[in-house]
């Protein structure tokens, strides 16, 4: 997957866990949490959707990375190398 | 044991026994629940009677807040198990009271009635319950809280009026206080905002349509969940749960097990050595109910009744304890269901009332003399309830009445204690690897409270194993 693909499916898990959520205006660069309404409990869902979907282990110290979605993207990149975009909410 | 090992193993189809199982289910965990009863629900099931359905639990729906609202319990627990606000079908409450001799607080799902109500009944007291507003509002609820202060005690700091006290101990210790004559301050404080900063629904047509989908949900996500199958033991080895025994000697594995039994019953279960170290027997909850529905040839709106639920007392002072006798008439809780604003109005008239009551006296009595004894503490909670209400005798078509005993049988909670042990258990552990507890005694209740406790242990421990 390249970044954008990540971004997308990052948002696509943000779709599943939080319906009533607008993601239309998210930016990259802020905090995913000044943003929208996630609170610690989404984003064990994120992670859990990562595991779910890609098979991408996140451990718990590093729950802190996914904080933005450029930090998803980075961190998120390199483990998910030669892997197809899925999108449940299309 | 058999080779079929499962992720979890809930003991127990309540509100948070099914709403773990919906969570791990969600992220394809193999998860069983296994309950002892014909019916799931636990607390908060139902039952047909004479071609009618009744609700067992349910006066209402508390944490009520509009679709759409952020952050709030409600929302979380929708949310957590992707449920739709709309899928709940929550008809809100008119309006509730507190009603003591003389005087009356109306509450309803804009918190500014009930501090308007405050405000006009006590002046003098206004700047102090502004007080005890505001530090409530700032009150952390996510921070362990120490589970040993008084309510009643920090309510005294703030106001001096002990008619107030009492008011607001009053709902408040009925809808989900363990301890005697008081409430643990954090309780208070969530049990505050659940019931006056938010409020009271009821799910269109009562428990079973929400019972039906969490069992839907649970189902599609490949959970199983076995009925009439009780857990008699709890195997362990080195300090480690390995998984439950059922009442016909089958083991079943699991690397999780997560319990809904409450403390006392869950240890019992573990056997001797951990019941006799871990269990204090004072701890066990005193706590228990009687309550009677009526079913009414005429709407409580016909007969000039439009609150849905009226909190009584029938002096200055509410004296929340274990009765000496059979059962307490001195107060309770007047629900009437046809009160809430359904789109599909109830087919019948419902009064539904509720006092203390005293599971030892109950459970001495002989088998007639049981019946005659519902008979006699039904005409007793009802002079003290009709006059904040109305009589629904003469209007009656069908009466049913369960006391201690029953949910004693239908819950397997000791001493029929409706919201469990006196002592909770916030973190959900237990003496063992891998056991946990879930629902009424880690210490979140009623019908959110409860299954927000099932998630949160859920999410904490079975989740992401360790
Ligand atoms: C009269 C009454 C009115 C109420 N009104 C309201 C209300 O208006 N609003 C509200 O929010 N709450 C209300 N409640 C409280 C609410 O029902 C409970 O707090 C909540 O349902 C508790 O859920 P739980 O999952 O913790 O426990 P439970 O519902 O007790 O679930 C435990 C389950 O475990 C099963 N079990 C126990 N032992 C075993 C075993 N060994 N093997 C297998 N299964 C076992 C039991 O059969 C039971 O089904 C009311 C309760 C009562 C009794």
């Amino acid at each position: 997957m390249t970044r954008d693909e990540i971004i997308l499916a990052v948002k696509d898990i943000i779709t599943t866990i939080a319906p009533d959520e607008d993601l239309d205006g998210l930016n990259n660069t802020d905090p995913l949490r000044d943003q929208i309404e996630l609170d610690s409990m989404d984003f064990l869902d994120i992670v859990m959707e990562l595991r779910k979907r890609y098979g991408v282990q996140v451990p718990e110290e590093e729950y802190g990375v996914l904080n933005t979605l450029d930090g998803c993207a980075d961190y998120l990149l390199p483990k998910l190398e030669g892997q197809e975009l899925k999108m449940v909410n299309a | 044991m058999s080779n079929a090992r499962y992720d979890t193993i809930i003991i127990g189809a309540g509100m948070s026994g099914l709403a773990a199982g919906i969570r791990l289910a969600q992220y394809d965990q193999r998860v069983l629940i296994l309950e002892k009863h014909y019916l799931w629900g636990g607390l908060n099931s139902f039952y047909k009677r004479a071609g009618r359905r009744f609700d067992v639990g349910l006066h209402a729906l508390t944490n009520y807040v509009p679709k759409g609202t952020k952050g709030a319990p409600l929302s979380k627990l929708l949310r957590q198990l992707r449920l739709r606000h709309d899928d709940l079908e929550l008809a809100p409450q008119s309006y509730s009271e507190i009603a003591f001799p003389g005087t009356k607080l109306r509450f309803s799902n804009d918190f500014e009635l009930f501090r308007s109500e405050v405000h006009e009944r006590f002046p003098h007291q206004i700047e102090a319950f502004e007080r005890l507003v505001a530090e409530l509002d700032a009150y952390d609820m996510f921070s362990p809280p120490d589970t040993d202060i008084s309510a009643r005690e920090v309510l005294k700091d703030f106001i001096s009026e002990p008619l107030l006290v009492e008011m607001l101990l009053c709902p408040l210790c009925y809808y989900g206080s363990a301890r005697e004559g008081d409430v643990d301050w954090y309780q208070f404080a969530i049990l505050f905002k659940s019931l006056f900063n938010e409020g009271f629904a009821r799910p269109e047509g009562g428990i079973k349509p929400l019972l039906d989908l969490l069992i839907k949900r649970f189902a599609e996500l490949g959970g199983e969940l076995r009925m009439r199958t009780g857990v008699d033991a709890i195997v362990h080895k080195d300090g480690e749960c390995q998984g439950v025994r059922l009442a016909d000697g089958t083991e079943l594995e699991a690397n999780c097990v997560l319990s809904s039994a409450g403390w006392a019953e869950t240890m019992r279960m573990t056997g001797d050595e951990l019941y006799d170290t871990h269990v204090n027997e004072e701890e066990i909850g005193k706590l228990s109910f009687i309550e009677t529905i009526f079913v009414m040839d005429k709407t409580p709106a016909q007969l000039g009744h439009d609150t849905t639920i009226v909190f009584f007392n029938d002096s200055t002072e509410f004296d929340y304890q274990r009765p000496k006798t059979l059962i307490d008439p001195r107060s309770g809780v007047i629900c009437c269901p046809n009160n809430y604003q359904a789109k599909t109005p109830l087919k019948d008239g419902l009064y539904r009332v509720t006092t203390l009551a005293n599971y030892d006296r109950w459970k001495e009595l002989s088998p007639e003399a049981y019946s005659e004894a519902k008979l006699q503490s039904v005409e007793a909670a009802l002079q003290t309830a009709a006059p904040f209400s109305f009589d629904p005798r003469p209007h009656e078509i069908e009466r049913d009445c369960f006391t201690p005993l029953t949910v004693e049988r239908f819950t397997g909670k000791m001493a029929g204690a409706v919201y469990g042990a006196s002592r909770k258990r916030l973190d959900g552990r237990t003496p063992l690897e891998n056991l946990h507890i879930i629902g009424t005694d880690q210490g979140l209740l009623g019908v959110t409270g409860s299954m927000l406790s099932g998630i949160s242990i859920a999410n904490r421990y079975a989740l992401v194993p360790n």
